[in-house]
């Protein structure tokens, strides 16, 4: 595969044809917020906070969805990116239910640790309060759509890695949610395995264990990485691309 | 009392909390006697001062403004502070006085006075001395301006010293590296 060289943050780096902005960022341990992306999942490029400014393109682009070409200068932070990032984490925040101190993932939540790592320091915009539902019918788990920040991670986990496929995005806009099957009951649904992966890749509390209670539902998100190698060099162990 | 009229003026006040920040600020424990050396305490639900006072240096908020009560002290605290502190989660976020805002005002008074009591379970018919609820809580900055911000749910005694140490040598106190967070 043919070699590649950039620049990124005024640093010359190489990377590999057909690997991402992203990819390339992370191993060379330079910070790019992320939050719908995870590896070993398919990239669909829906939370932008991983957006970067490529010179000659007037738009930002995601870098987990960019493909690194010869010649690219990149800047992956700068006064604009930052305050982008501040403001789709802070509408976020506006548009959900999210109550941290009462919550089940508190303090092991990726959507507290983006809102530090961007210095969220208050929400300006109007919280929405929206009315949003809860669904316990399932045996094992619990899908609460108040923190639920769509980032379809459990919708692609159950498709391309369990073969399932519950999960689903219905609706538009601010009524857009995660739905089981044809939107019904998760514990109706006739194809869940109960195997829990949707559980463990949410980056929130909206889906947890049953019986856990504040701060207790720790995600454990290793497994993709060893099931992902197994796949693709029949090897059990982990993939270290990151 | 000459030296006491340097001493900078701080207040405390409880809007829509569970007083869970102030309980906090009582974990202070022995700093608080360094604290009383310090600073000369105006305001606070913890003082027995029933006006809150004019030409204050520093007034830490805890709590939503959930209530037209709170909404009335909130600007009359603006009005009469150099520097306003949201103190703790609910005054930043709402957090959980906020959890209300997605069921109306009525539902919600049935719920707490006929659904849940015990023993007679009725509206109270004499509202004329209770605050009235204002259709949603929401955070102290979403009212007044805020000069800054300590989080938690409550905010750890460390935290609120690092505030008031930072405040009183001057400075607005910058909880965005280790001080930033929720619940
Ligand atoms: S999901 Fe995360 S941000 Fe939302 S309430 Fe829970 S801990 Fe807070
Ligand atoms: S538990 Fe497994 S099968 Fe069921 S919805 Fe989640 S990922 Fe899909
Ligand atoms: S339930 Fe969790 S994983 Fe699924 S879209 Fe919502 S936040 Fe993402
Ligand atoms: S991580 Fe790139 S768009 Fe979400």
């Amino acid at each position: 595969m043919a070699v590649k060289t950039l620049t990124i943050n005024g640093e010359q780096y190489s990377a590999q044809e057909g690997e991402s902005v992203l990819s390339v960022c992370r191993q060379n341990k330079i910070p790019i917020p992320t939050l719908c992306h995870l590896e070993g999942l398919s990239t669909v490029g829906a939370c932008r906070l991983c957006l970067v400014q490529i010179e000659g393109i007037p738009k930002l682009l995601p870098a987990c969805t960019t493909k690194v070409e010869e010649g690219m200068v990149i800047t992956t932070s700068n006064q604009k990116l930052d305050k982008y990032r501040r403001m789709i984490v802070a509408l976020l925040a506006s548009e959900g239910n999210h109550v941290c101190a009462v919550c089940v993932a508190n303090n092991h939540c990726e959507l507290q640790d983006l809102a530090y790592e961007v210095g969220l320091v208050r929400v300006r915009y109007p919280y929405l309060f929206p009315k949003k539902s809860l669904d316990a019918t399932h045996k094992e788990y619990v899908m609460d759509h108040n923190r639920c920040v769509l980032c379809t991670r459990c919708v692609r986990v159950c498709d391309e890695v369990e073969g399932a496929h519950v999960w689903d995005v219905a609706g538009r806009g601010i009524d857009c949610e995660i739905v089981t099957g044809l939107d019904y009951s998760w514990g109706s649904s006739q194809t869940c395995t109960e195997c829990g992966k949707c559980v463990m890749v949410c980056p929130t509390g909206a889906l947890f264990e049953k019986g856990v209670t504040v701060s207790e539902m720790e995600k454990k998100k290793d497994f993709l990485k060893y099931i992902i190698t197994a796949r693709q060099k029949r090897e059990w162990v982990a993939f270290t691309n990151e | 009392m000459s030296d006491t009229i340097q001493k900078p003026r701080v207040a405390t006040a409880w809007l829509g909390g569970c007083s869970g920040c102030h309980m906090s600020f009582l974990d202070l424990d022995e700093r608080l006697i360094e604290l009383a050396d310090k600073v000369q305490l105006v305001y606070s639900p913890i003082a027995d001062v029933k006006e809150f006072p004019k030409d204050v240096d520093v007034t830490l908020v805890e709590g939503a403004v959930t209530n037209d009560e709170n909404e009335e002290m909130a600007h009359i605290i603006r009005r009469r502070s150099k520097y306003v502190i949201s103190f703790g989660d609910c005054a930043t976020t709402g957090n959980v006085t906020a959890m209300r805002n997605r069921f109306g005002n009525a539902e919600l008074i049935d719920r707490a006075y006929k659904e849940l009591a015990d023993l007679c379970n009725s509206v109270p018919n004499d509202h004329t001395f209770l605050a009235s609820l204002r259709e949603q809580a929401i955070p102290l900055h979403h009212l007044i301006r805020v000069d800054a911000f300590l989080h938690g749910c409550p905010p750890t005694p460390d935290e609120i010293w690092f505030a008031i140490s930072e405040l009183l040598q001057g400075r607005i106190p910058v909880f965005k590296t280790q001080f930033l967070r929720y619940g």
